[in-house]
């Protein structure tokens, strides 16, 4: 099946078993982000800490509901941002968002992507392109107002 | 979402008594089945080109005379006037009081041949067809374990839309694998997240049924699911 280079092994491995599921303390922001096409939901929080002036992702907490792209991309997110400043997240983000905008013309780097790699044909399928997006963008915005709250605290 | 056919006649008389008006969206019954405005008891009724095996970007709607001549018109334009003065104007009667300027000519002429092709078929006739095909489809999805059909599972006063759950497969999920197999469904809301809300349903699949689908379609629907279920590992 054609299908099995959606829904690589990987991928359904962090369905079953999702990486960093539940809601935790202590965080610094918490968003709710849904695809309404399809109802995957996604409720997010984000602990920063402070590293030498440098915001560090402490922690990423999330409780889904949705398809196994969305929930497994949560899952494959979680393992690459936790623990890392928040400017390299950002770039794996980026380089996430432009897998998923490649139209499956363009290699994933697996050293900066690691799991995430094995999205790569969502791209072929643009009603999934959101369902893996919907928890790195949750997360984007966690994290951009967690900023703001830290910059707002030290002003 | 659910198929339901619901009694517009009783619903009217109800509203009647009270002095509101009724709009009834017909759009997913004239194409089905025969409708009669005058029995249906509604003031307005309403359905769409794209729905019946016609174009997009035109419908109809129809309306007691009375109201029609009651109301304004909300668009002005050529066809529509009767006289034009600098401070004021009389307008056309019904129905080109409502069609002003150019209308999507090739819209009605594509509208006109669905409703020729539809009429020529017949509308008993596509009903008949329906309601086996619902029968045929209600019975082998009843027969899949770990599907839930939401709202009636008999054929009796339904139409042929059947939304469904399946353990431990999401609708999108399920989707994709039929989509891979050759079979449309629909997955998610439907336009009814709140009436999913209440059923206490996240998200849900919907298949649904027209005079140009058969019987072996309906298995392949079945043995598609069941083939999603083996793949995502809940069988």
């Amino acid at each position: 099946m054609q299908i099995q280079s959606l829904y690589q092994e990987i991928i359904l491995d962090h369905y079953r078993n999702p990486h960093h599921k539940g809601l935790r303390e202590p965080f610094d922001a918490e968003v709710h982000h849904v695809n309404p096409t399809c109802g995957d939901e996604v409720t997010m929080r984000v602990a920063l800490k402070d590293v030498d002036g440098d915001p560090v992702v402490t922690d990423v907490s999330y409780d889904a509901l949705g398809c196994s792209i969305s929930q497994a991309s949560a899952s494959v997110m979680s393992d690459l941002v936790i623990g890392k400043p928040v400017g390299e997240a950002m770039r794996i983000s980026q380089e996430f968002l432009d897998l998923m905008q490649s139209k499956g013309e363009t290699e994933p780097d697996e050293n900066t992507l690691e799991d995430a790699v094995a999205f790569a044909g969502v791209a072929k399928y643009p009603a999934r392109i959101k369902c893996a997006l919907l928890g790195w963008m949750a997360w984007k915005d966690a994290t951009g107002r967690a900023l703001d709250e830290t910059t707002g605290q030290a002003s | 979402m659910l198929g339901t056919i619901n009694p517009v006649k009783l619903i009217a008389d109800r509203a009647h008594a009270v002095g509101a008006l009724v709009l009834a969206d017909a759009a997913q019954s004239v194409p089905h089945m025969p409708v009669s405005v005058q029995d249906l008891g509604a003031d307005f009724v309403g359905f769409t080109g794209h729905k019946m095996c016609g174009p997009t970007g035109i419908g109809v709607l129809w309306a007691r005379r009375e109201l029609l001549d009651e109301m304004p018109p909300f668009l002005g334009g050529g066809e529509m006037i009767e006289t034009v003065w600098m401070d004021h104007s009389t307008f056309a009667a019904p129905p080109h009081k409502f069609e002003a300027g150019t209308m999507p000519i090739a819209e009605a002429a594509g509208l006109a041949a669905a409703a020729d092709y539809l009429n020529e078929i017949g509308r008993e006739s596509i009903h008949a067809h329906e309601q086996a095909l619902l029968a045929d489809a209600l019975a082998q999805l009843t027969d899949i374990a770990g599907l839930r059909i939401l709202g009636p599972t008999e054929p009796a006063d339904r139409g042929a839309a059947i939304s469904f759950e399946v353990d431990g497969v999401h609708p999108h999920d399920l989707s994709q694998v039929l989509d891979e197999l050759g079979i449309a469904v629909r997955a998610g809301h439907h336009c009814a997240w709140p009436l999913h809300r209440a059923l206490g349903v996240q998200a849900s699949t919907r298949a649904s049924f027209y005079l140009y689908n058969t019987h072996e379609e309906v298995t392949a629907l079945a043995d598609g699911i069941r083939q999603a279920q083996k793949f995502f590992g809940v069988i």
